[in-house]
């Protein structure tokens, strides 16, 4: 350990941090270049920084005999309850958190970039970048984390920058609602991992994550045999635990059925969507998981499977919604679904050791490359949206030469998305589907479905956008000049991220992220890459046949699958069913009678007891004359009461 | 020489205390009522000094008492005779009975 990791990581953690209270506390007093440009400036030292540790990590001194170490730079005692129970908060090193810091800063960089002209001449611009750094801080803090309680905190922190971000727009009412929903949501789910928090760290005396896997992902150990030794439906203690910390997981992850807040979120700024709903925070689940991933491997494999086909069913569920969604980010949103259930479903169907946890590392690695291509989708959509001022595909078409640089972007994104050979999202997709067939052939099943159905999609959104009819002459004040030349930062962002996509997909991730620490060879079978290509392949093909060109085939198809085409545009209905519980069900039935009791039982206890103190009052406040003598005859007869209760009392 | 009866003296200190009390009650100028009190003050000492002098001649514990009463007294009189010009300043007048905005 020559490296000294100790500054840049509080430089990477505390730049952030102090940028975001320099800005909300400056607000409108500095001009919004100045907050734009702190902004960029302080992402961009951040992201250097994160590049240097990460290059000390994993070429210099992270690696001991052949296995990365977890380091824990800093490990300060926070909160002291008793000797046995403290909180710490610190800073952890491995390869997923060093991972995931390269990831978060140089997205958030390119966001911070992209929205300089993207959020240009909006009012509360400070604000915007104010809240961006808190998220930045959030999120590195979360990622880092020695123990699961700081990562819950930072967790809630992350849920409140998200929920600032998607309610930036706030004197629109749908934003409001937005961002209520998530924030409703994703605590509800937090109220599972709060359990799930306590019920295992009880049982294994330790918050530590290091020294949490170490005694509950041996069998053998007294804290997991304890744990294993209860059981309740079939399932031990240990596992129920791990299965309401993922249900935090999968509220932030937005899986299936807590994904309803995701698509919502699109109200929020389009480089917000970017940053939070595509690259970073929503895959904190994904993280979560990875992060216990020993104990849910070794000693709870039936929760292990939980995650695999609630990631599986989200995979396909959102897959099948994107393909009918007309508002651009919304397919986003939901491909975005879709895509971090394939890579929960891709833990799910990983096992422990060797050749077994190439799940895992496919999981990562599909984390990584999706986090690349998914930012710059929603940048280009971005781009579009600030070009046509709408969100919806109506409006859209034949953009590609307006939009030169957006249209390459969109392209090389999609054929990433859709797994076509030499593209980023080829790479990992195949590890995913490599682990799936040898772990549950189910859940491959979906997923290659799944893929096609990506492909399908997201071609489908590319045409729809860049191709499909002539360019339409005269949008807004821009008419059909190159809409680019107004917006370099967006380009640079956008052409940053080009160069990132194809070349992440090239990297030996096996090598890095691991299960266990140990290098693995990512094998590449041709007979397992060959049937995602094809039905990748096959989705593009149709996609191009539909949407190429304006034609009258989508309608008819549509027409045709009726009643399912109509349930799918709906998203199947999920969010009627919520409203329908909370407000037939839970609102009737629970908050009406609960209403009751406070207003007419609670209230009236207060009431009276402060009306009788009133009337009580009000029928003695005469003994206060005002005249000192009556008091003093109060006073006196007091002492010969007290006198004779002397003389007499005995 | 005889000595004065001990309890001549505290009939003499009683007749001071209640004299006191009821300059205290039936007075209606707050210097009056603040004599008053010092009546019933000074027939404390006097009962102090008395037994002090009639139980334990060899010890001074009621002199030093009673010098304590004086001083506390003398504190209380400047203390009241502050309150009472404060008084005086606000309704331009020392009677009690016309002072009793003073509450709630």
């Amino acid at each position: 350990m020559d490296m000294n990791y100790e500054i840049p990581m509080l430089l990477i953690l505390f730049l952030p941090i102090i940028s975001f209270v320099f800005l909300s506390l400056a607000g409108r007093r500095i001009s919004p270049s100045v907050a734009g440009l702190t902004g960029i400036t302080v992402l961009s030292v951040v992201t250097v920084l994160s590049f240097f540790v990460a290059y000390n990590y994993f070429f210099v001194n992270g690696e001991v005999n052949g296995v990365y170490q977890k380091i824990a730079v800093f490990n300060e005692v926070w909160l002291k309850f008793s000797d046995v129970l403290s909180i710490n908060l610190g800073v952890m090193l491995d390869p997923i958190s060093v991972m995931m810091l390269i990831v978060i800063s140089f997205i958030s960089c390119m966001v911070h970039l992209y929205s300089w002209n993207y959020m240009h001449g909006e009012d509360r611009f400070q604000m915007y970048y104010a809240y961006l750094s808190l998220f930045t801080f959030s999120m590195l803090g979360l990622v880092v984390a020695v123990n699961i309680f700081q990562m819950y905190i930072f967790w809630e922190l992350v849920g409140v920058s998200s929920f600032l971000l998607i309610g930036f727009y706030y004197t629109k009412p749908s934003a409001i609602a937005a961002a209520k929903k998530a924030f409703i949501v994703t605590r509800f789910a937090d109220l599972g991992f709060l359990l799930g928090i306590l019920l295992v760290s009880q049982n294994a005396g330790t918050l530590d994550f290091a020294t949490m896997i170490e005694r509950l992902a041996n069998p053998h150990s007294p804290f997991a045999q304890s744990m294993l030794a209860g059981s309740f439906l079939g399932m031990s203690t240990l596992s129920w635990g791990l299965i309401l910390i993922f249900i935090g997981g999968a509220g932030k992850s937005a899986m299936f059925p807590l994904h309803i807040w995701l698509p919502d979120a699109m109200e929020g700024p389009t480089p917000v969507s970017a940053l939070i709903h595509a690259a970073t925070m929503v895959v904190a689940g994904v993280f979560l998981v990875a992060r216990l991933f020993p104990i849910f491997a070794v000693s709870a494999p039936d929760a292990l499977h939980i995650v695999g086909y609630v990631g599986a069913i989200t995979a396909l569920f959102a897959a099948i919604i994107a393909c009918t969604q007309t508002d651009i980010k919304r397919v986003l949103a939901y491909s975005t679904v879709s895509q971090i259930a394939f890579m929960m479903f891709s833990l799910g169907v990983s096992g422990w050791g060797e050749e077994a946890s190439e799940g895992f590392t496919g999981s990562l690695f599909h984390l990584f490359t999706h986090a690349f291509f998914k930012a710059m989708l929603f940048m280009g959509a971005g781009a579009v949206i600030h070009a046509v001022h709408s969100n919806e595909m109506e409006d859209m078409g034949g953009l590609r030469k307006k939009l030169p640089i957006t249209h390459l972007s969109f392209l090389i994104a999609c054929l990433a998305i859709a797994g076509v050979p030499g593209f980023a999202g080829f790479f990992s997709k195949e590890v995913i589907l490599s682990a799936a067939f040898h772990g549950d052939k189910l859940i491959y099943a979906i997923g290659l479905l799944t893929s096609g159905i990506t492909a399908f999609y997201m071609f489908r959104l590319y045409f729809r956008i860049f191709w499909f009819k002539e360019a339409s002459h005269g949008h807004g004040e821009h008419g059909h000049d190159n809409h680019e030349s107004h917006t370099p930062m967006m380009n640079l962002a956008l052409i940053l991220l080009i160069i990132a996509t194809l070349v992440v997909g090239y990297i030996p991730f096996g090598h890095f992220v691991s299960a266990d620490g140990k290098a693995i060879e990512l094998p590449f079978h041709l007979a397992l890459a060959i049937p995602p290509v094809t039905v990748g392949l096959l989705g593009i093909a149709i996609a191009y046949m539909l949407f190429a060109k304006e034609n009258d085939k989508p309608t008819k198809i549509t027409n045709a699958l009726g009643g399912f085409y109509k349930a799918a545009y709906n998203k199947f209905y999920i969010d009627e069913i919520y409203l329908f519980v909370t407000k037939k069900i839970l609102f009737n039935l629970i908050g009406r009678p609960a209403a009751w009791v406070d207003r007419n039982i609670v209230d009236n206890i207060y009431n009276g007891s402060a009306t009788l103190t009133a009337v009580t009052s009000e029928s003695i406040k005469k003994m206060q004359s005002g005249r000192v003598q009556t008091y003093a005859t109060y006073f006196l007869l007091g002492v010969i009461f007290v006198a004779l209760l002397f003389l007499f009392a005995n | 020489m005889e000595q004065v009866p001990l309890v001549h003296i505290l009939i003499l200190s009683s007749i001071l205390f209640f004299l006191g009390v009821y300059g205290f009650f039936a007075r209606r100028n707050m210097l009056m009522m603040l004599m008053s009190t010092e009546l019933i003050l000074n027939s404390v000492n006097i009962n102090f000094i008395a037994f002090n002098k009639y139980l334990f001649p060899h010890q001074l514990e009621g002199m030093f008492f009673s010098m304590f009463i004086i001083t506390v007294a003398a504190g209380e009189v400047s203390l009241a005779i502050a309150i009472i010009i404060n008084l005086y300043r606000r309704f331009k007048t020392v009677d009690v009975e016309d002072t009793t905005t003073m509450k709630y």
